[in-house]
């Protein structure tokens, strides 16, 4: 009993550790966010929406957080276009060279995302030596590297929802008389569509809060929210930046909550 | 309504033949099980009457409709898989008019069919319910209803009990048969489950590596099984290594002779017989019989199994009614195994 008691203590003290650790710091920036002080102290003399106001006027935070949701946007369109048909294939047809290009699509997941930004870049600009058409610094050059961010998340999700549908459901359709397209339209699709929603969410989420891949890529007056937000932490620290974060977390935490409706998270990975 | 045809029917996979030269007349309104352990070819012929597999060599028909290179889907073949495969996003009535839907029919011919097939099943009152919310039993009904809703010309069944228990199995299977009867349609049920088969096929076909190895009535195959693999399959089996050595004659390994009904060519063979056409004497017979020593006794409540050993090494088994007698046979007896000529039969 003194041995389950230590364990249960240890679990409970764990638990409690990621909480403090993981939950915290962005309940502190929420926060943060409505504290009235313009240099952050604490505790704070009385508490202000102003500064999501301030970081709204400020063309940094607003032009970028516009680029952000139009790249997302982009990006996850572009994922799922290239990530549907991929999963299906992958799921149910067997063919040589299968597991290789299952795990070449999962690949930009594996690599660190700097090192994957700056291969991006160089590529981009051998690209432009070659042909003279310029990605880097540019809008779809971005979308393309955040394709690359979000495809390995579709594929993830996806393939899962296909690989807990039972392939015989599509057989049945056949041999109840149903072509290759209503097999797709009538069961495949239906069948994969809580899994494509939370893809999609989840490659939202990956496009919006990239900072990493997005550094090289971004040009002159064309940067997205992360990047707006690291700028502005080089010089200054106040609640405006709290303010930008905490409308950061409610928007990838609505997007969360919605793909953990359709799929439980807990079963694609 | 039409009977099945398939004519040296195979598919190989390589060098492999998962199902080698099978050729079997359905009967039109006949229940064919094909029966046969795991990767013996079953699944394959069934999925290749259906059109998921296309066959290396032969052809099937649906009467007198060669259905060999038509897709699946314009086959008309009613399909119950194994699992069921319900569409999980759909209700139950929107599960049995699917194949009705993609083939166009009319909203009120739909209507009434789905009614007409979900009152055949007796699942009315759960038109509107979701797959998941039915019970194995019930989800099963609707997966027939769902395959007999297009009237098909061929019912096709996947080992459609195993994902039941073992109560339910034996009620469904009875069921299944009741409607399998009174649709009259031509049906094959894939089963890897020996009493599954005997119970509601008309006749049997057992397959073991790809090939057919007999095809015939529950009674044919007990008890006049062709080969060894079908004498060990279906039911219990004692063999006795040895060979023919004339008509009805037969000589044991270790020399000794015994005697057996039916002809069979001469040469290396096994000598059968069932556990329960053999008795157990204390005194030998004159002929027919075995000097064995009693290795274990399984009491099974109506009927009591010995397992015996010979003298030359044959283990056998015998079954007897249970008596409350003391005089029952007990393990290290030597007894005398005897059994009538006729009961006897010799597979390669």
């Amino acid at each position: 009993m003194v041995g389950a008691s230590f364990g249960r203590i240890a679990f409970v003290t764990l638990v409690v550790a990621i909480f403090v650790f993981l939950v915290g710091p962005l309940l502190t920036i929420v926060w943060a966010s409505v504290f009235a002080d313009k240099i952050l102290s604490f505790p704070p003399s009385g508490y202000t929406f102003k500064w999501f106001a301030h970081a709204w006027s400020m063309a940094d935070f607003a032009q970028g957080f516009l680029m952000s949701v139009k790249v997302g946007i982009c990006a996850t369109i572009g994922s799922l276009a290239l990530g549907v048909p991929a999963a299906l294939a992958i799921e149910r047809f067997a063919f040589p060279g299968r597991e290789t290009i299952r795990h070449v699509l999962l690949s930009p997941m594996y690599v660190p995302a700097i090192v994957a930004g700056a291969a991006v870049y160089i590529y981009f600009v051998e690209v432009e030596i070659l042909t003279n058409f310029q990605l880097a610094a540019t809008f779809s050059g971005l979308v393309i590297a955040h394709v690359l961010i979000a495809l390995p998340w579709t594929m993830r999700l996806v393939c899962a929802s296909l690989a807990t549908a039972n392939a015989s459901s599509e057989e049945a359709a056949r041999s109840l008389g149903a072509n290759a397209f209503q097999t797709f339209f009538l069961v495949t699709l239906p069948i994969i569509r809580p899994g494509m929603i939370a893809a999609a969410m989840f490659s939202f989420i990956a496009s919006f809060s990239d900072l990493e891949k997005s550094l090289f890529l971004v040009g002159p007056g064309k940067t997205t929210l992360p990047i707006a937000i690291v700028n502005y932490l080089e010089w200054s620290l106040d609640p405006t930046i709290a303010a930008v974060a905490t409308v950061q977390i409610f928007i990838i935490g609505t997007a969360l909550i919605v793909s953990d409706r359709f799929v439980k998270l807990g079963k694609a990975f | 309504m039409a009977g099945v045809t398939l004519t040296n029917f195979g598919k190989t996979y390589g060098a492999l033949a998962a199902v080698d030269d099978v050729s079997i007349e359905i009967r039109d309104g006949e229940l064919l099980a094909l029966l046969g352990p795991s990767g013996c070819g079953k699944t394959t012929t069934l999925r290749m009457i259906a059109g998921f597999v296309a066959p290396t060599s032969g052809t099937v028909k649906f009467g007198e409709r060669d259905v060999t290179r038509v897709p699946v889907h314009k086959r008309n073949v009613g399909m119950v898989f194994q699992g069921y495969a319900l569409f999980p996003h759909l209700t139950v009535a929107k599960n049995v008019e699917f194949g009705l839907r993609v083939r166009g029919w009319d909203k009120a011919k739909i209507a009434a069919r789905v009614t007409e097939m979900l009152r055949w099943v007796q699942l009315e009152s759960l038109a509107e319910r979701q797959p998941r919310a039915l019970s194995g039993g019930q989800q099963q009904r609707v997966a027939l209803a769902r395959a007999m809703a297009n009237h098909p010309d061929v019912l096709l069944l996947d080992e459609p009990f195993s994902a039941l228990d073992a109560k339910l199995r034996t009620q469904m299977r009875t069921e299944i048969r009741e409607l399998q009867r009174q649709a009259g349609i031509t049906s094959v049920f894939v089963t890897h489950d020996q009493e599954e088969a005997m119970a509601i096929a008309d006749r049997i076909g057992v397959m073991n590596h790809g090939k057919l190895e007999q095809l015939g009535s529950a009674e044919d195959l007990y008890k006049r099984p062709v080969s060894r693999f079908v004498a060990g399959f279906i039911g219990k089996c004692n063999f006795i290594e040895g060979r023919v050595t004339g008509p009805g004659r037969f000589e044991a390994a270790n020399g000794q002779a015994l005697q057996f009904a039916e002809d069979h060519a001469g040469g290396p063979a096994a000598l059968c017989f069932r556990p329960e056409h053999a008795v157990l004497r204390a005194s030998g017979a004159t002929c027919n019989s075995l000097s064995v020593t009693v290795r274990a006794v399984t009491y099974l409540g109506p009927i009591t199994e010995y397992e015996l050993v010979s003298e030359a090494g044959d283990k056998l088994l015998v079954c007897a009614s249970s008596s409350g007698d003391s005089a029952a046979p007990k393990e290290g007896d030597k007894l005398s195994l005897t059994w009538r000529v006729e009961d006897a039969f010799v597979v390669d």
